[in-house]
Formats: structure tokens, C-alpha cells, sequence
């Protein structure tokens, strides 16, 4: 199993003013966080009371990892985020009520109802819907880094996966065709230690997953996955580097996924003592110490902005709501594009 | 007008598509350096550069995966596969993301797969294969089949500028074996419309690819005993002019439909299907349907010959047909 960094590695305020993070940016990073979390948390609620149909993911104990990569991307970057990734949707600003309309196949939902759950994306926001075979995004997502090779523009492509994902022949194109032509793509490994029911040692035999970028041509690198700042730091440095020219990277955020592999399994597999060991390294729980010790964080600031994210998702619930169904009179509408969808015809 | 083969059409279609639109890029296994497998890139990467003539990695789901990628972000990939073959190593590419991406989140892929498909020169199992009608199946896809040097640079330019993804399937046996004009200036022509490649009045067949050729030489044979053949060459499978193969079949009342994928669930049951249920009162005959049987392609001579259709095939079942 894939040890993460020494728990008290989360650095001193001025340290991570140097790496370009302001009060006001990690305020803003433990908001995203809480929007993330309390999404899910409310999600899971509508599903039980039968108001999401299909079944239902979370990422909980992944918010660091998603809201900590997410904000060390530039919004011209671009990234194909999976099901535990909810944060980065979030940190690069998708509205919530959007996401619960997905949740509930409204017609608002990114995928107006025609995709469910963390299926969605926004390419206003440069994020590529995911598919449920989940490794399969990541040659599409060193796609978008080879599109901006192509065209010599400083943008970086964030390709997300997880333990499970990169035990497939998918993961292993994707990364040696990055790694052959030095593309600006950036590989973050979701490592929460399960892959549904499989555990880290019936998914790969070498001690990290990371360890395979050597094989690549690339670094890889571990980082805590429940430390946001740990998790940005390696990130901002992995995508500048990109960035610059100096290729791919590696990036292994070992966490803990917290619930079953979706709201149906009750993760029985998982030995109880694992989770609660894990439980005291909550990525938010974390994260709220640090900032009322670092960053001059009193509880009534933190408290007041967990009131407004409680009040800000009961909108969004009340909105994603009241939105429409779609018309299954549109069922056959959309399956082909038409040519006045794309822009910039060499005619035009 | 100049005359090319089916394979120059292509090729220099292709470059003249790169030349009008810098979006335009090819990639895939050995197209670079070496100009292809059958040479049809010759020449691009001293024209285009290592950045829009990309030699890939073995690796037919990075090279379609990353395709799909580059549509994504504006650009229009031009992919080869080195044999369609191949294509079954990239399923999840072409049939899960590409296909899905736009009715699911609204997003186009401009993306366009070469690939070199079917037999008649004993390339056995894995290189002679003609998986299109697979495709047909699969919501969001587009499918393009084309037999004449002509329709083969008209289709590619169209594939490239629609914003859906377009499996192009080229007929190897065509390549340098088929040879008439072609203009010189760009132009493109439709999908979803049929191309009658030599009228009649007794006899309908339907047909795309290389078997339009096999078709046209069994029509020949009955002309000289005074059945009229018409040909339909479909030019697409997704979408298809069933309009055409409706019209020409009330004209003759009969039709024979050929193709060199194999029989169950090739696309010749699906044009059976429609003409039964739209043109049921027009036939006069049952529907004929010739095709490879159900078994992989083998690679003796011999073998091969038995499994593709032969125009001696075609014309005992023409023959059936005009007497019935």
C-alpha cells in the first residue's frame, strides 16, 4: 500500500504565499472544499429519498486532491476529471445547482438529463466529459495536451485516474505516447486504495503507481492526498513544468476513499480500523486547523462561510428542483452535430 | 481531367485538405517517416512538419483516444488506422467517447478514421477485414464507404468538415487497381446520397466498396443476354440514401443486395429491412442477399476466393432474380 507524506507536512503561510496562494485564495480553496463535500453529502440525502435515479458517487476524502490540483491549473487549461473529482468541477466553477440538476437528470444538468451522475462537464470551463470506463479518458485527455503542442499554445491538459484505472492497457497508451512526444499533460492517480472491492495488492504489485512514470521517460511523485497544500504545491510544479516544455508527470494523491465504491455498496470489504485511521485525516478537518492556526482564521470567519455554503446548496437544491425534465420529444435530438456548431471554418 | 488511382485520389485529396486548413493533421503508425504502410502520405512530412504528420506509438487507443482529444480543442485529426482491422483495439475510443460526446455533452468531434479495409490478396484474418457495418450500429458515428477514385477525394474533403466523428473506410483491392478521373480543384459530395453506378430497368443491386466493381462486371455478363442491371452504390452506410434504394427498386421490382462484410447482421440486412417494410408492394421477387459467409477470412488463396463474393456469384443470382 502507498504511504503518503508524514501527516504535519502542510507548510507555514509564508511558505505557501511564495507558491502564489493568498489568504483569500486558501480561503477560497476550503470553500471549494466545502461546496464539494456538502454537494455529495446532499446528493447522497436526494438519492435516498428516491430523487436521483440510477446510482450515486462520492469523492469523499478526495476533496484535497481535486480542489488542490484544480486551483494550480489556469482557467485555459484543461482536464478530464473522473467520479471522485466532484472538486474539480467545483474549484473551476460549475455552479452547484447545475450539478444537482444533473444529479436528478433536469434538464439544467450539463448532460440535460442524457447523462447522470459525475458524467458531466462544461467546456466553457475546458473539462471533457467523462465516460464510465474510466482509463479511457486519459488518451483523450494527452489529446488536448497534443492539440496544444500542435498549435504552440502554454496550456497544460490535467488527465485524472484512479488506482483501479491504471491496471488498464488505456492508461499505459496514454502515458508512454505523452511521455515519447514530452506533451503538457499532467497525470494525477486518484490512489483511495480500492478499486470497488480490490485492494491496492490485487491492482498492482510495484510499491506505487507513481513508480511507473520512470518507465515513461517522466518523474512521478507521491503526495499526501489529504493535504490540499501538499497537493497543490506538486501540482503547480508539475504543470508549470508541463507548461515550460519539460514534459509529463506523475502525480500519486494517496488518500482514502471514505464510502463504498457508490452509495449502493456499504464497503463491508474495508477493514473498520482502516477508516477510522483515515477518518482523522478528514482533508477539511485538516485543512480548517491549519488555516485557524496559519493563516489567522477565527472561528466565526470559518464558521460564517460554512453557513453561507449551507445556505448557497439549499438554493441550488431549491433551484436544481424546480428545473424541468427533459422532453422525451428531444430523445433523437443531438446524436450528430450539425456543421454551424463548429466554428471557424477555413471559408469563414 | 487527370486520371488517378483510388489510392492518389485519397492522397492527394488529403493534402489538399491540409494545405486549405491548418487544422488539419494526420497521425498514426508509420505515416511519417516511411509515408504509410501504402504509401499514401508519401511526402507530407517534409510538407507539413513533424507537428501535423505525427508518427504514433503501436498504440491504436492513444492514436484514436488523443484524435478525439485534439477535436476536442478545435483541431480536425485525420487518423490512420494501418488496417481497419485494427480498428477493434480502439472500440472503446471510437464507440464509447467519440460516439457519445455530442449527445451527451453537447461537444462535436470533428474526427475523421482512415482505414484500409478489406481482402482479395491473402491477408488473412487480421488484415482483410470489412467491419463497417459494426459501425452502422453505433449512434453518433458516420460511415463512408467509397468505391471510385472520385467519390473517394469528394468524401474525404466532406468527412473532414463535419463535425461528427466519420469512419472512413478505404478499399485496399481499390488502391492502385482502380484508375479514372479526378478534378484537380477541391469539391466534396454528400453522405446519404447514392451514386447510380450503371442504370437498368430489370434488376436492382445494392452495393458499396470494392464489390460495386464485381457487381458491374456481373451486369455486364447479363446485359449480353438481355437483362438490364441497375447499380446503386450506396457510397455511405451512415447515413444511407434509402430514397434511392426505394426509387430503383420500384423501377425494377427485384433486388439484389452484395457486400464483402459477412452475412448475419451485415448492413444488408438492415437496407432488406427497410425495403420490405417501405417498397413491400413494389417487389416481385424475394430479396437476394450476397455476401461473405459467416466465418473469419482465410488466408489461402483458395479460401479467400470461396469466401468473397465472385462476380460469377452475382450473376447466377442476377440470372435467378430476372427469371423469377
Amino acid at each position: 500500500m502507498a504511504i503518503a507524506r508524514d501527516t504535519e507536512s502542510l507548510g507555514s503561510l509564508p511558505e505557501i504565499e511564495e507558491l502564489g496562494l493568498g489568504r483569500a485564495e486558501l480561503l477560497g480553496m476550503y470553500r471549494d472544499m466545502l461546496i464539494t463535500r456538502g454537494i455529495e453529502e446532499r446528493g447522497h440525502i436526494l438519492y435516498k429519498q428516491g430523487k436521483i435515479p440510477g446510482s450515486f458517487y462520492t469523492g469523499r476524502g478526495n476533496e484535497a486532491a481535486a480542489v488542490g490540483v484544480a486551483t494550480a491549473m489556469r482557467p485555459e487549461d484543461a482536464g478530464t476529471p473522473l467520479h471522485r473529482d466532484m472538486g474539480v468541477h467545483v474549484t473551476r466553477g460549475v455552479e452547484p445547482w447545475r450539478i444537482l440538476a444533473q444529479y436528478m437528470g433536469r434538464v439544467d444538468g450539463p448532460a440535460r438529463g442524457r447523462d447522470g451522475n459525475v458524467h458531466l462537464a462544461q467546456i466553457e470551463q475546458n473539462l471533457i466529459a467523462m465516460v464510465s470506463h474510466l482509463p479511457a479518458m486519459m488518451p483523450v485527455a494527452v489529446g488536448l495536451a497534443l492539440a496544444f503542442r500542435i498549435r504552440n499554445e502554454r496550456r497544460v491538459s490535467v488527465s485524472w485516474f484512479g488506482d483501479g484505472a491504471a491496471a488498464r492497457g488505456d492508461a499505459h497508451e496514454a502515458m508512454n505516447f505523452a511521455g515519447v512526444r514530452r506533451l503538457p499533460v499532467v497525470f494525477v492517480c486518484d490512489n483511495n486504495q480500492y478499486a470497488y472491492s480490490t485492494p491496492p495488492q490485487f491492482e498492482y504489485a510495484c510499491a506505487n503507481i507513481s513508480d511507473r512514470a520512470a518507465a515513461y521517460g517522466f518523474e512521478g511523485t507521491v503526495v499526501d492526498g489529504t493535504d490540499v497544500l501538499a497537493v497543490y504545491t506538486e501540482a503547480k510544479r508539475a504543470i508549470e513544468k508541463a507548461r515550460e516544455g519539460d514534459g509529463p508527470t506523475l502525480i500519486e494523491c494517496v488518500s482514502f476513499r471514505m464510502e463504498g465504491h457508490a452509495v449502493h455498496d456499504d464497503a463491508s470489504y474495508v477493514p473498520r480500523e482502516l477508516f477510522e485511521e483515515w477518518s482523522k485525516r478528514d482533508p477539511i478537518a485538516r485543512f480548517r486547523l491549519w488555516l485557524s492556526e496559519h493563516a489567522r482564521a477565527g472561528e466565526a470567519e470559518l464558521s460564517e462561510m460554512e453557513e453561507g455554503v449551507k445556505t448557497l446548496l439549499v438554493e441550488a437544491q431549491r433551484r436544481a428542483e424546480s428545473s424541468p425534465l427533459p422532453d422525451p420529444a428531444e430523445l433523437e435530438q443531438g446524436v450528430y452535430a450539425e456543421p454551424e456548431e463548429l466554428e471557424g471554418s477555413p471559408d469563414a | 481531367m487527370p486520371e488517378k488511382t483510388y489510392l492518389q485520389a485519397i492522397s492527394d485529396g488529403l493534402r489538399q485538405e491540409m494545405r486549405r486548413d491548418e487544422r488539419v493533421f494526420v497521425l498514426g503508425e508509420d505515416v511519417g517517416v516511411y509515408g504509410g504502410a501504402f504509401k499514401l502520405t508519401v511526402g507530407f512530412l517534409e510538407e507539413f512538419g513533424p507537428w501535423r504528420v505525427i508518427d504514433t506509438p503501436l498504440s491504436e487507443i492513444a492514436i484514436v483516444g488523443s484524435a478525439t482529444g485534439t477535436a476536442l480543442m478545435g483541431l480536425r485529426p485525420v487518423a490512420e488506422l494501418q488496417f481497419a482491422d485494427f480498428i477493434s483495439c480502439a472500440w472503446d475510443q471510437v464507440v464509447t467517447v467519440a460516439a457519445k460526446q455530442h449527445y451527451r455533452a453537447g461537444t462535436s468531434v470533428p474526427l475523421v478514421l482512415r482505414l484500409p479495409s478489406g481482402g482479395g490478396f491473402s491477408g488473412g484474418p487480421f488484415h482483410s477485414q470489412s467491419p463497417e457495418s459494426s459501425f452502422t450500429h453505433v449512434p453518433g458515428l458516420k460511415v463512408v464507404c467509397p468505391a471510385t477514385p472520385h467519390d473517394a477525394k469528394g468524401l474525404l474533403a466532406t468527412a473532414i468538415e463535419d463535425p461528427n466523428p466519420v469512419l472512413y473506410f478505404e478499399h485496399k483491392h481499390l488502391y492502385r487497381r482502380i484508375k479514372a478521373e479526378v478534378p484537380d480543384e477541391r469539391y466534396t459530395i454528400p453522405f446519404g446520397k447514392a451514386r447510380i453506378h450503371r442504370a437498368g430497368g430489370d434488376v436492382t443491386v445494392v452495393t458499396w466498396g470494392a464489390m460495386v466493381y464485381t457487381a458491374a462486371e456481373a451486369a455486364g455478363e447479363l446485359s449480353a443476354e438481355g437483362v438490364s442491371v441497375e447499380i446503386v452504390d450506396l457510397r455511405t452506410l451512415q447515413p444511407w440514401d434509402k430514397q434511392a434504394v426505394l426509387e430503383s427498386v420500384a423501377k425494377t421490382s427485384k433486388l439484389l443486395i452484395l457486400h464483402e462484410d459477412t452475412r448475419t447482421s451485415g448492413f444488408g440486412a438492415e437496407i432488406a429491412a427497410q425495403v420490405v417494410e417501405d417498397a413491400f408492394e413494389h417487389l416481385d421477387a424475394p430479396i437476394r442477399r450476397i455476401a461473405a459467409p459467416d466465418t473469419p477470412i482465410p488466408f489461402s488463396p483458395v479460401l479467400e476466393k470461396a469466401y468473397i463474393p465472385q462476380v460469377e456469384d452475382v450473376a447466377v443470382a442476377l440470372r435467378e432474380l430476372a427469371a423469377y
